[in-house]
């Protein structure tokens, strides 16, 4: 997907509902992602240092300042969840401490994956 | 006018967010200067000569504080020809170390070796060179004769300086249609991007529109070079009129205009997008109190296009969820109502609402016109007129009061 007079490449947005649906950034003109590390929940994750997230009424705006890809997180707990990861041992733990509904983490983890792929979230050494 | 702004849904479609507006802007044009060396015969903004009113050095860089503040991550500049601002260096490095990256527009007169090296030593900085044929016959009819060979050798200095991912911009044309293969290779050849956007009917642009925008025929087939191509070029998401033959074009097939995009043109007047320059979608201005923040939060224009679009002929076409009506400017500049079709809808309604325009309707036009008033080295060829008039005929006036009562008088 790609925006209105904008050029820049899009990532799929990502939502709590949202992970059936990511669709690759097509359009963009930029090769396509290299293989993603792969998204253990597991682990600690952190939003990525050279992501920005911009507070919209839906949720964010995220925006990559490396790969000047754009994404939006569709709602507001999940924009909670990508701010407070680097304070928990592990993602799974971040969104037990956000107070995620257990039915929802697999919704979530689709949606923390789709980041993990476009880069905005990235892999903590220390737990 | 008070705007009654109705209540956002919550979750769904991004589309239906962007619908109602965002805090700040996903990014925005910002026209430096109404300067340019060119005369395009097609110029959106009608540039040519600087306007006195210009912003300052220190009211553009208070302009990039805000967008800092607003966190709106880049912009668009263009102008005019944006290179030819004495500050337009300095604004460039201080947009970038305030973290609003820039994408910038430009006819390539100023991009020498020297200046290619740099910009290739720059990160955060994109080049898009705008050329309208893929052949110098095709492109100079349009921007001026010699304005080929300018944008070329820019082309070669960007790819000898080692700059990647520059992009060559192109206005799809009558004219040039029929390149879009030959775009791509040349692009390629310089390991460039293309990308191509759609004609409109604003600024010069409307002088013409009737002579220069794709036919139908044309337009069908920018669609399907679009499905085929539409992943390795880039379009700024203008055609997405073309959406309503069926299958969706990749992005985000809404129009932005002061809800996720808006402009700001040189005298740091605020428009709801690029192409409409005009009262009418004026929003305000930068040096008011509040800056640009209250103008894209506060304004009641913005406000009312910030509200789905509930009645007219449109919602009622069974493709009106693919094209959404297609461009506001569209339909302004060639006086069809706003919640009508496209004039370039792909159904044919379009061609119907221009067909059934009333003998008396008056097109609007923008009151800001900078054209250059005198001949321009290069002018382009494409209304007939010679390259270098040998004595410029002023054009005849429109009503006898429009000229001096005493011109012609010795």
């Amino acid at each position: 997907m790609r925006g209105v007079l904008i050029d820049a490449p899009v990532a799929a947005p990502a939502g709590p509902t949202g992970g059936a649906g990511a669709a690759s950034p097509s359009g963009s003109g930029v090769p396509a992602p290299a293989p993603s590390p792969g998204f253990d929940p597991s682990l600690p994750w952190r939003r990525a240092r050279s992501v920005a997230l911009r507070p919209e009424p839906f949720g964010a705006l995220v925006y990559h300042f490396g790969n000047r890809k754009l994404s939006f997180l569709k709602s507001k707990a999940l924009v909670t969840v990508v701010e407070t990861l680097a304070e928990h041992p592990s993602a799974d733990a971040a969104l037990v401490a956000c107070g995620v509904p257990a039915a929802q983490h697999a919704a979530y983890r689709r949606a923390l994956a789709d980041l993990a792929r476009s880069q905005m979230i990235e892999p903590r050494e220390t737990p | 006018m008070t705007a009654v702004v109705p209540e956002r849904p919550v979750g769904g479609r991004l589309i239906d967010q962007f619908e109602y507006g965002l805090d700040a802007p996903i990014c925005l044009t910002w026209e430096l200067t109404y300067a340019c060396n060119l005369a395009c015969a097609h110029c959106l903004s009608s540039s040519g000569r600087r306007d006195p009113r210009e912003l300052s050095t220190a009211e553009a860089e208070a302009v990039i504080d805000e967008l800092q503040r607003m966190q709106v991550f880049y912009v668009n500049v263009g102008g005019g020809e944006p290179t030819v601002r004495p500050d337009f260096w300095h604004l460039l490095d201080y947009a970038i170390g305030h973290d609003v990256g820039v994408k910038f527009s430009t006819n390539g007169v100023k991009l020498d070796r020297a200046r290619a090296q740099q910009l290739a030593a720059t990160d955060y900085v994109d080049v898009q060179i705008s050329l309208d044929g893929a052949t110098a016959e095709v492109n100079d009819r349009v921007r001026g004769t010699g304005s080929y060979a300018t944008a070329v050798r820019a082309l070669e200095n960007l790819a000898e300086a080692g700059m990647r991912d520059f992009k060559v911009s192109v206005v799809v044309t009558r004219e040039n249609a029929g390149q879009l293969d030959e775009f791509r290779a040349l692009t390629d050849r310089y390991g460039a991007q293309l990308r191509i956007t759609r004609l409109r009917p604003s600024g010069r642009g409307a002088d013409v529109w009737d002579q220069l925008h794709p036919t139908q025929a044309q337009q069908r087939e920018l669609y399907a070079w679009l499905l085929a191509n539409g992943d390795r070029v880039l379009t700024g998401d203008s055609f997405f009129h073309l959406s309503a033959y069926g299958q969706a074009l990749p992005g985000l097939n809404l129009c932005g205009a002061g809800r996720v995009v808006c402009l700001i043109d040189p005298v740091g007047d605020v428009y709801a997008c690029p192409f409409a320059i005009h009262e009418q979608f004026l929003a305000g201005n930068v040096r008011s109190p509040g800056g640009f923040q209250r103008v894209w939060q506060h304004s009641e224009l913005f406000a009312d296009l910030r509200s789905p679009q509930t009645g007219g002929a449109c919602t009622k076409c069974a493709h009106f969820d693919a094209c959404r009506g297609g461009c506001m400017a569209a339909k302004f500049f060639t006086g069809l109502p706003l919640d009508g079709p496209d004039p370039e809808c792909v159904q044919g309604y379009g061609e119907t609402a221009l067909a059934a325009r009333d003998a008396m309707t008056v097109t609007p036009r923008s009151s800001v016109d900078h054209s250059h008033t005198g001949p321009v080295r290069g002018q382009p060829t494409l209304l007939g007129m010679p390259a270098i008039p040998a004595r410029p005929t002023p054009a005849p006036p429109a009503r006898p009061c429009d000229e001096s009562p005493l011109a012609g008088m010795r």
